[in-house]
């Protein structure tokens, strides 16, 4: 990432460009790109481990702080950065505008869902200790 | 009257004019990767949601997913993880400016498709 701002001086008095955002969605993109790569390394380290094992030893994994952090952060940071690149991607193929109102809208509310199923489940299992 | 012919005119961006090359495979493949990914996601919070179920449904998903045809997806899934990884941090290097010279982006193109395929068979041997 370059040192210089990607606000214009206006943008960063006004608040709001032409299309009231942008560069906070490509921002967003990046930042969470970059935190996603120890992220995902440390979470696949942990589930392969668990995965097709029992139902205790995947319960006593994510019973122990550190595993359980981890898949936390993930459900956080993975769904955000799906959302954001899943939001992109309907945008440039879905034509129709109320079909795209409703994707996009679907896409708001799956992804926002699902990470709080997976916080849910994820914090039941390492409280259960 | 300049518009007249704007229906019958092909759309950018031309795709089907195009001969496939690897920079545009490869940013195809990212996207593809990508929407992919969120198949891992959705198995990810499905298994987590099993385990905090209860011993009988995480027996069922736990199954389902380690069958030979969920293993099959899985393995696909773990090399599209890796190709996104490896391709995002091409990505995030062009961001900065850097690499995008035609050279370069062939060659770190190559690193990116043979690392995944590695770190993909480097995970499977881990996880057995």
């Amino acid at each position: 990432m370059s040192h210089k701002s990607y606000l214009t001086d206006y943008k960063r008095v006004a608040g709001l460009g032409v299309a009231k955002s942008g560069v906070g969605h490509w921002t967003a993109q990046r930042v969470s790109a970059m935190a996603l790569l120890p992220l995902t390394v440390l979470f696949l380290y942990t589930f392969i481990g668990a995965l097709g094992g029992s139902y205790e030893d995947a319960l006593a994994t994510y019973q122990r702080p550190y595993p359980a952090v981890v898949a936390l952060l993930l459900m956080l940071v993975m769904f955000r950065h799906l959302r954001l690149g899943l939001q992109v991607v309907i945008e440039d193929y879905v034509s129709d505008h109320k079909a795209q109102m409703r994707a996009q809208i679907l896409n708001m509310l799956t992804w926002r869902t699902l990470a709080i199923v997976g916080i849910f489940a994820i914090a039941k299992i390492a409280f259960s200790a | 009257m300049a518009d007249i012919e704007r229906g019958s005119r092909p759309l950018s961006p031309h795709l089907s004019i195009y001969r496939p090359q690897m920079s545009s495979v490869m940013s195809i493949m990212h996207r593809l990767t990508g929407v992919a990914l969120a198949l891992a996601a959705i198995l990810i919070v499905w298994w987590f949601a099993a385990l905090a179920t209860g011993p009988a449904y995480f027996d069922f998903v736990n199954g389902v997913m380690t069958s030979w045809l969920g293993l099959l997806v899985l393995t696909g899934l773990l090399w599209a993880f890796w190709y996104h990884f490896f391709n995002g941090i091409r990505h995030l290097r062009w961001d900065t400016g850097a690499g995008l010279g035609l050279g370069e982006a062939m060659r770190s193109g190559w690193a990116v498709i043979v690392l995944s395929v590695v770190m993909t068979i480097v995970t499977l041997v881990l996880a057995v």
